[in-house]
């Protein structure tokens, strides 16, 4: 794996409020074009993770690498070159489709052709043109769902991060989900996932499993299941919370 | 950034409520103050109790229902009826004149006039007594000279200046501009603000290459377009609903009001900063600027006359110091040189705003 190019490099990451540590020595790579999981349970250090890993939040020591630059010292440089589409719905329900893609392509710096032709590349994929001059707010969760993911690579990023894109989203509409992932890590972009479905987290191909602001398990679903003798990974899970 | 100020323009002109304040609201508010909330007296309902029924008693009635001020409701005959007469609410106020009223007055002892108010209403009171008074004044003043029998030594001379006819919409005009550009350019950009916390696409904005600035201003720039657009639709209303012109410089007062606005904005900002719902943003700018901008700045209730630690506060309040620019601009036509003093006090409190909004705002991000 190690051929890879690194877009991801944590080391060392600590992340302290007052006296409290959300993140305590953090280490992990994440490869070009890898599908990573970021599991955990609520308030083991996730969000405050992800928040440095996007240049929101500098972290209080440690050096965290994204695309290629140090996020503490050039987070302009990291957000240029990442995608971010959050559990809370990210677009804006009362702009159409079409203008959803123009703003957010503006403000990626795409030019006006490029957003057209990105804009018309996405709904074509996704089988969604009907909807080009639609007010978001009368599209259904699922589809939006899969609207804000192309928003969200519609620039081409390195690496695009997903806080648990399909919450509140049916099964069917989840798998479509999950073959936009796929095909979005194939041509190349890596994606950084979080999630609270198991099921999900089997689809990855790696994930690391946070607890109590440490990560505690890292690695290949397969291999996480045979070293803490689980059938899936919902029972690996379950075992480390304990 | 383009892409993001014609974004704004887009939820603005998409989202109903938004529009009615922004366009509604001006329109609205000038024309109730103009029209409806009045200070002025008009035809307001007096009874006349006359015992001595003579040439000048009736010479001063006449001048007294001819001034357009009063009305006749009742002539009456007994003073008993004066107490039943108020307590049905018919007259506001009774005009007593004595028994043998020309006599006693050319006999030089004076002559008396009793007015009875109905003081409930004490503004209304107030005025009508130095209406009647005045006009009552006047008559007596004349009257004397025409007879030459006493020498006037002193006679007052009142003129109104800056507002000639004393109309009350001089007055509400400059406090309904400094309102409208708190209202518009605080509350809908604190919502507006906080609309983007609720709906989650600020996560994605901050996550975005946006810088801070960019996105503060991005939010703020088409609600100062807004702002000038309203302003300039009050001064065309007043100008031509109720002919009150700008006296000083138009580019001041727009100059001045560019200023204010950047004030309002800096602490819409501030309140989006402390508030996490879009109804939390509209509370807080209701009661935290609305309302003491409407008590306190001296818009409808002098500040010279409240309470010592009352008139503190109001110095606390930008809005304060902005109506004295604005009804300096407009209806004494003074420039800088005479306002220079609230200006330099304006601009100390929006460059405090601004540098403690983006401060705050920053710190949210960490």
């Amino acid at each position: 794996m190690s051929d890879r190019e690194k877009i991801i490099g944590v080391s060392h990451l600590v992340k302290k409020f007052g006296n409290f540590t959300a993140n305590d020595d953090l280490n992990f790579e994440v490869f070009k074009g890898e599908i990573f999981g970021f599991l955990g349970a609520n308030g083991a250090g996730k969000t405050t993770a992800i928040k440095i890993l996007c240049g929101l939040s500098s972290p209080t020591s440690g050096t965290v690498m994204v695309a290629g630059w140090d996020v503490g010292k050039f987070p302009d440089r990291v957000k240029e070159r990442i995608g971010y589409m959050s559990q809370r719905f990210s677009l804006y329900n009362d702009l159409t489709v079409k203008e959803n893609f123009r703003f957010y392509g503006g403000i990626y710096g795409l030019s006006a052709s490029a957003i057209k032709e990105r804009t018309a590349y996405f709904l074509k994929k996704l089988e969604m043109e009907q909807t080009r001059d639609m007010v978001l707010s009368k599209i259904p969760l699922g589809w939006k769902q899969k609207l804000a993911f192309s928003v969200a690579i519609m620039h081409d990023p390195r690496v695009v991060f997903l806080d648990e894109p399909t919450g509140g989203v049916d099964p069917i509409t989840r798998r479509q989900f999950w073959e936009l992932i796929y095909e979005t890590a194939h041509q190349g972009t890596t994606v950084f996932v979080t999630t609270h479905y198991m099921d999900e987290a089997e689809y990855c191909e790696r994930v690391s499993i946070m607890a109590d602001g440490r990560i505690v398990a890292l690695g290949a679903p397969a291999q996480l299941k045979e070293n803490y003798n689980a059938r899936t990974m919902n029972e690996v899970f379950v075992k480390i919370a304990r | 950034m383009w892409a993001f100020i014609k974004k704004e323009f887009f939820h603005i002109f998409r989202d109903y409520r938004s529009m009615v304040i922004l366009f509604g609201m001006p329109v609205v508010m000038v024309l109730l103050f103009g029209f409806a909330i009045t200070n002025d007296i008009n035809n307001a309902r007096i009874g006349i109790l006359d015992h001595s029924k003579d040439v000048v008693t009736r010479e001063i009635i006449q001048k007294l229902l001819s001034s357009g001020y009063f009305k006749l409701e009742a002539y009456l005959e007994s003073n008993e009826e004066i107490k039943r007469l108020f307590e049905q609410g018919r007259v506001k106020e009774v005009v007593v004149f004595e028994p043998d009223f020309a006599r006693k007055m050319e006999e030089r002892r004076g002559a008396s006039v009793q007015v009875i108010l109905d003081a409930s209403e004490p503004n209304t009171a107030n005025m009508l007594s130095s209406y009647t008074a005045g006009i009552i004044n006047t008559y007596t003043l004349r009257h004397m000279k025409q007879q030459m029998k006493i020498p006037v030594s002193i006679q007052v001379e009142s003129r109104m200046m800056y507002n000639p006819e004393v109309k009350s919409v001089y007055m509400f005009v400059p406090g309904v501009i400094t309102i409208l550009l708190m209202l518009v350019s605080a509350m809908m950009t604190s919502i507006s603000i906080t609309r983007e916390k609720e709906q989650g696409t600020m996560e994605a904005l901050l996550v975005s290459p946006l810088r801070p600035v960019q996105i503060i201003l991005g939010k703020v720039v088409p609600y100062v377009l807004l702002s000038f657009i309203n302003l300039i639709v009050i001064l065309l209303l007043a100008r031509y609903v109720f002919l009150m012109p700008v006296q000083g410089s138009l580019p001041l007062l727009l100059g001045e009001s560019l200023l204010f606005i950047m004030m309002s904005l800096a602490l819409g900002i501030l309140i989006s900063t402390v508030s996490k719902t879009q109804q939390q943003a509209m509370l807080l700018s209701m009661f935290a600027l609305m309302l003491p901008t409407i008590l306190l700045s001296g818009f409808i209730f002098p500040v010279e006359n409240m309470p010592l630690i009352l008139q503190w506060i109001s110095h606390l309040m930008p809005s304060k110091w902005f109506i004295v620019i604005v009804k300096s601009i407009m209806l004494k036509g003074t420039g800088l040189a005479y306002f220079w003093k609230e200006t330099l006090i304006i601009l100390v409190m929006t460059l405090f705003f601004v540098g403690l909004s983006v401060k705050k705002f920053k710190i949210r991000l960490v």
